[in-house]
């Protein structure tokens, strides 16, 4: 178990050496720079000269790249070219936003997706299983900002139940109560990832039901309730758990538009006002976070698979 | 201690059906081994799931008939609504060990499973029990092998196991379908020798379906021998291999290799096995039958009571008339 978290370290360190040089290199072919976002139009050449050997940006760029390369290695992700803050600090301001909005995001993915896959296997054929794998298809179906806008006129504009856009810190002011901001954004977000989980979950379920061990497990005597949730479940569970690497995947990227919809102060609005001013350190400090993550993320289910799983051995 | 009367499984609906299986009845005597035996899709593994209570919904369906196990009917209860109501009594055992376990649960979990449906046996000594059933199907190392997974063990190990979940259901009657097709001919031996120990020792009673007349010849006390959905021929096994009644079975036989005699061509039965609903009127051998005349066609066809519980669905038993 040990070794082989070793060997999978050192795999996602490759990756990430790789990602790296894509980030980088891709970032600069965009056409215009940060200099003129800086300075304006009016600006001389002279101040654009000087702005940009200050950056470091008249440099070759794959000296750019092993220097920004050296620092990160040692923690230091530059500094905003905007802000003119520390890469971090920009990253960690947006961090508590995004996190919240993942974690809720996932908790309502496992909530609503796998029971309701559950229930729509149990009742396989009815018109019970019919509606839900039709309302699971419609949400998998519809982009994520129609969702957002569709909750926030529903209960922000005419049921006033909810705040319609934005998130102060719990930090700062409000407290926990803040995380009524973030219902409306982690439902939405959650809509087309929980569906997919719920057809994953469904089809799963029916999938292991038609197994001899099953057949085996009824020919024993146990009541049916044990037999789903036992047997049927905890082997359909190993399908769904390997998705939830994917589906972390794509949280990432829908998350930039729900944060967009929401106006919430994110990481996903950063990366995009970020990319609008060319803030190069910025957007490679922040892609470079999400890769650390995502690995973060698929190494866990990896690792969680082998505890479902006994037949997966870890060398 | 098993009866199993008229039972016919029907595919379709109740107003448009057709049997495949049709009116069987067979009954199996305390620590008495029967064998079903047939061609594939005679009917004989649905005879078995259907006594079980494991045909699936939407699949074929129980039409008539009872299955009398200690004179109550157990036809039409899944296997948890006779435990509730009792008659917990029968255990089933399947033809493929490598995908009968579950994977993700240890060897001992599985069998404490059973033992926690059908035995009064509290918490902490359901582990002990659990090991004692894997030492009764001579499993060695049962201290250890008890938290190993399905997949670590071998087909005939397997096997084993699920000899162990079945007698923790603490069976009067084993239902066995082809536990030892899929097992290579030593593993076999081992797996029949151990049935025929626990029918011995513990007056376990044996439903044995099967296709392989020498495991037949080698392990069971009386033979059902099933074609086209039908029962057509039941006997003590030898008078099945030395006296068969019916065309047949005769005719069986007289496909086994003889290994005295060696020959160019092996024999074989002209023609096809006949197709559930294909045949509704007379004798669903006859078409192949070398003995069959016109009356043979024609409803009803009787069973022959030959001597002996020996009996046949043929109008002209072989021995009887020439």
């Amino acid at each position: 178990m040990g070794s082989y978290a070793l060997h999978r370290t050192g795999a996602a360190i490759a990756t990430l050496a790789a990602a790296s040089v894509i980030i980088f290199f891709f970032i600069h072919l965009i056409p215009g720079d940060p200099i003129h976002v800086l300075l304006g139009d009016t600006a001389t050449p002279d101040q654009v000269d000087a702005l940009r050997a200050k950056l470091g940006l008249d440099q070759p760029i794959i000296l750019q790249y092993f220097r920004w390369l050296a620092n990160v290695a040692r923690g230091d992700f530059g500094t905003s070219i905007f802000f003119q803050m520390p890469v971090l600090k920009v990253i960690g301001d947006g961090a508590e936003t995004s996190i919240l909005l993942a974690t809720i995001t996932m908790i309502w993915i496992t909530i609503i997706g796998v029971p309701v896959g559950v229930i729509a296997a149990m009742r396989h054929g009815s018109w019970l299983d019919q509606g839900l794998s039709g309302v699971a298809m419609l949400f998998a179906s519809i982009p994520t900002f129609w969702v957002g806008l569709y909750l926030i006129l529903i209960f922000a504009a005419w049921l006033g139940w909810l705040p319609s856009s934005g998130y102060p810190s719990i930090f700062e002011q409000g407290g926990l109560a803040n995380l009524r901001y973030l219902l409306l954004p982690s439902l939405a977000l959650a809509a087309p990832n929980a569906a997919l989980i719920l057809r994953l979950t469904r089809a799963s379920m029916l999938d292991v039901a038609r197994e001899d061990y099953i057949r085996t497990a009824r020919a024993k005597g146990i009541r049916p309730m044990r037999v789903i949730l036992r047997h049927i479940l905890r082997n359909a569970l190993l399908a769904v758990v390997s998705a939830f690497g994917f589906t972390f995947a794509a949280l990432i990227s829908e998350a930039v538009v729900t944060e967009t919809v929401f106006a919430l102060p994110g990481i996903g609005q950063l990366v995009v006002q970020s990319i609008l001013r060319r803030d190069y350190p910025v957007i490679q400090g922040i892609i470079l976070v999400t890769v650390v993550l995502y690995l973060a993320v698929n190494l866990l289910v990896d690792l969680s698979y082998r505890l479902l799983d006994p037949r997966v051995e870890l060398q | 201690m098993l009866r199993v009367s008229d039972l016919s499984i029907s595919i379709g609906s109740p107003d448009n059906y057709i049997d495949i299986v049709s009116s069987v009845s067979f009954e199996i005597g305390r620590g008495e081994i029967l064998g079903l035996v047939g061609e594939s899709g005679c009917g004989k593994s649905m005879t078995s799931l259907a006594v079980m209570g494991l045909l699936a919904k939407g699949g074929p369906w129980v039409r008539t008939g009872r299955a009398e196990l200690s004179g109550f009917d157990v036809i039409h209860a899944e296997p948890y609504e006779r435990v509730e109501a009792g008659h917990g009594g029968i255990a089933m055992i399947f033809q493929e060990p490598m995908s009968s376990l579950n994977p993700v649960m240890t060897i001992g979990e599985q069998i404490e499973e059973a033992i926690n449906v059908h035995q009064r046996v509290t918490g902490s000594r359901q582990n002990l029990t659990a090991r004692d059933y894997l030492e009764m199907v001579r499993i060695a190392d049962a201290a250890m092998q008890i938290n190993a997974y399905p997949h670590q063990l071998s087909g005939g190990m397997r096997q084993r196991v699920m000899i162990a979940i079945a007698l923790a259901c603490q069976p009067q009657v084993l239902i066995a379908d082809e536990p030892t097709t899929a097992l290579d001919v030593t593993v076999q031996a081992q797996i029949l020798s151990l049935l025929r120990e626990l029918c011995d020792t513990l007056g376990l009673s044996i439903l044995f379906i099967t296709h392989d007349l020498g495991v037949v010849a080698q392990l069971v006390d009386r033979v059902a021998v099933m074609y086209a959905g039908r029962v057509v021929e039941t006997a003590a096994v030898d008078r099945v291999f030395d006296a068969a009644a019916h065309p047949y079975t005769a005719a069986l036989m007289s496909c086994l290799p003889d290994p005295a005699h060696r020959v160019r061509r092996l024999v074989t039965i002209p023609g096809q096995a006949a197709k559930p609903g294909q045949i509704t009127k007379g004798c669903a051998f006859a078409p192949r039958c070398a003995y069959a005349v016109d009356i043979c066609r024609e409803d009803p066809l009787p069973y022959a009571m030959l001597a002996d519980n020996h009996r046949a669905l043929c109008l002209f038993p072989r021995g009887v008339v020439r």
